[in-house]
């Protein structure tokens, strides 16, 4: 409870202004079919004057979007309860819906917002959970983000990821010269905010396990460099700045390591890097490229692209034994592997006919399944719960970010206002 | 206030002061240069190319120089073909100008920027720049260049030269530039 307050207090106070064309708008592109059917009441404001955030309807927004909810149109609500012993349970089963979510809200005494709901079960007519959020002043989209995942868990019983964040790179344009900007945004695409803006391009944003620090890679001074950001104190870092490629930053899952792609002898060979000594510890070493490393959630292997076979495939690295192998055989390009948090799955960029797609590979069998549409999609990677996979992707001469569901039901594009979008980075789920 | 914070307000200044020394410049120009026949559609000038004249150079080797070689000197891009290190033997020519304008001023440094299209993954993407600077490098080598005169970096699909995304784009993003300086 602690970080929840300090940390976004502390992002408001170091960062620039947000502007509105910074915000991610979220369109829906494809249904769902056994999306769970639920009515999010609005919940009542007890403040003065007008409430400053419509809470339901950011958790409704969030419960449509992960595709496994579908919200009733608030046309059709039979009434309008905020309080659970209101609730009607035999109109809101005519009505349609198996759940119900009721709620008030109001300014606490203490300073900032409180937030009260009650997730009811129609059919049983039961609270299924009930609880009272505080909210520091700027924090009541997060308390709503903070419901949507205990309504996620409560009735699916696995977390949501709704209270994370999204960092990517924004290309845009400033007075007719390219500007590079790392940006956060919350998992919905709003509070989206600059954290470094560059003249040089920026690249490859990487969280730490603790969601504290984003490893990235800049070209300030027309030479790549990796740099670790405390989100924090703003506080940057050059942990590696060596001839040639310094690039493709992973964390080790227990944030000592980072794997890096260098190229030092002249073609582009994994390391990693301990964080403590600085040393580094070669991974490959032969004539071909090698990129793009993710490491497994146990920490015993890393996945990476390589071209060593011709063009490029994924490879696995397993420390323990030491030994590489190739995982993918299916399609004339595969690259840019992500573990899934469950470490049976990879999330790649699949090339087949000039066709640039998402695609998971089996860990086990190295079988490929496409799941976004194409025809330029990349960078790839994975909701802290696993749910989800978020990626970029080219309309026309814009880039815009997309998710996809695991099983590729799902899909939505997140556009906007301007300039390029890529590259997102997905948080790890915050710790409470 | 945040280092951030006045990062940013730098960059605006700096911005600032970027915009006001293009005005001044722009209000030197007083007119166009332009065709006065409406039936000339291009005026071609001859010796004044400004990529060629930016390159300090020793006389004897200006006064030896084939128009040829001038033309390939004035020339700072190779291109290859999709997922491809090889220089064309049209390349070829353009790159050994430049191995001679190297070995002929030992003092001069060139950066090689290693470009891709952006079809495929990002940092996969660097490593093919590089490897793209890195095969311009070896040609400049083999012609006597110094290696200490040579540096390359690579940017992947990060800067395009054409924004669109298309056939022609890819073409021409897929490319070494020559970077004389410092």
């Amino acid at each position: 409870m602690k970080r929840f307050l300090a940390v976004p207090l502390l992002l408001l106070a170091l960062i620039a202004p947000v502007q509105g064309s910074d915000v991610l708008r979220i369109e829906i592109t494809e249904g769902v079919v056994g999306a769970a059917p639920i009515a999010v009441v609005p919940f009542a404001w007890e403040g003065r004057g007008q409430a400053p955030e419509a809470v339901a309807g950011i958790i409704e927004a969030n419960l449509a979007r992960s595709g496994r909810f579908s919200p009733l149109d608030g046309r059709q609500f039979p009434q309008q309860p905020s309080s659970p012993n209101d609730v009607n349970f035999r109109r809101w089963r005519e009505a349609g819906v198996d759940h119900v979510l009721v709620g008030r809200y109001g300014p606490a005494s203490g300073g900032g917002y409180e937030v009260r709901f009650h997730l009811l079960d129609v059919l049983r007519e039961s609270q299924i959970a009930a609880y009272r959020i505080p909210a520091p002043e700027a924090g009541l989209r997060r308390a709503a983000h903070r419901v949507s995942d205990i309504v996620y868990e409560a009735i699916l019983d696995e977390p949501g990821a709704f209270d994370t964040r999204i960092a990517y790179i924004l290309a845009a344009q400033d007075d007719g010269r390219p500007e590079y900007r790392l940006m956060i945004a919350d998992s919905d695409g709003y509070n989206a905010r600059p954290i470094l803006v560059s003249r040089q391009p920026l690249m490859s944003p990487a969280w730490s396990p603790d969601g504290r620090r984003l490893a990235y890679v800049s070209f300030e001074g027309r030479r790549s460099q990796v740099m670790v950001q405390d989100l924090g104190s703003g506080e940057r870092e050059r942990v590696s700045s060596r001839r040639g490629i310094n690039g493709a930053p992973a964390w080790s899952p227990d944030g000592r390591r980072l794997a890096l792609a260098l190229s030092e002898g002249g073609n582009v060979d994994i390391y990693v890097m301990d964080m403590d000594s600085r040393d580094l510890r070669r991974i490959t070493r032969d004539s071909a490229i090698n990129t793009e490393p993710s490491w497994s959630p146990d920490g015993r292997q890393l996945a990476f692209t390589s071209d060593r076979g011709g063009p490029p495939q994924i490879y696995t690295y397993d420390f323990e034994k030491n030994e590489i192998r190739r995982l993918t055989f299916e399609g004339r390009y595969n690259a840019r592997p992500r573990f899934s948090p469950d470490g049976e799955t990879l999330a790649v960029v699949h090339g087949r006919d000039g066709r640039f797609t998402i695609a998971a590979v089996d860990l086990r069998g190295g079988g490929v399944r496409i799941l976004s549409g194409g025809p330029l999609d990349e960078s790839p990677d994975f909701s802290p719960n696993g749910a989800m996979i978020i990626h970029a992707s080219r309309r026309g001469d814009r880039g815009e970010l997309a998710t996809v569901s695991v099983d590729g039901q799902v899909r939505q594009r997140l556009s906007m206002a301007e300039g390029q979008v890529r590259e997102p980075a997905w948080s790890p789920l915050r710790s409470r | 206030m945040s280092t951030i914070y006045r990062m940013l307000m730098a960059l605006m200044v700096a911005a600032l002061m970027v915009a006001c020394a293009t005005t001044f410049d722009d209000e030197d120009v007083t007119d166009e240069p332009r065709p006065i026949d409406e039936d000339v559609t291009r005026v071609d000038v001859i010796g004044d190319d400004p990529a060629f004249d930016a390159l300090p150079m020793d006389d004897e080797f200006r006064r030896e120089l084939t128009s040829e070689e001038r033309d390939f000197l004035a020339e700072r891009i190779v291109y290859f073909a999709f997922d491809s290190s090889t220089i064309s033997s049209e390349d070829e020519a353009v790159v050994r100008a430049h191995a001679r304008y190297l070995s002929y001023h030992p003092n001069s440094r060139v950066v090689l920027e290693g470009h891709t299209d952006e079809r495929g993954s990002r940092e996969y993407n660097i490593g093919l720049g590089e490897r793209r600077a890195q095969s311009v490098r070896r040609m400049l080598l083999a012609q006597g260049v110094s290696s200490g005169q040579i540096e390359t970096v690579s940017f992947g699909e990060e800067q395009p030269a054409d924004m669109r995304s298309n056939e022609e784009a890819w073409r021409l993003n897929r490319r070494v530039e020559f970077v004389y300086g410092e």
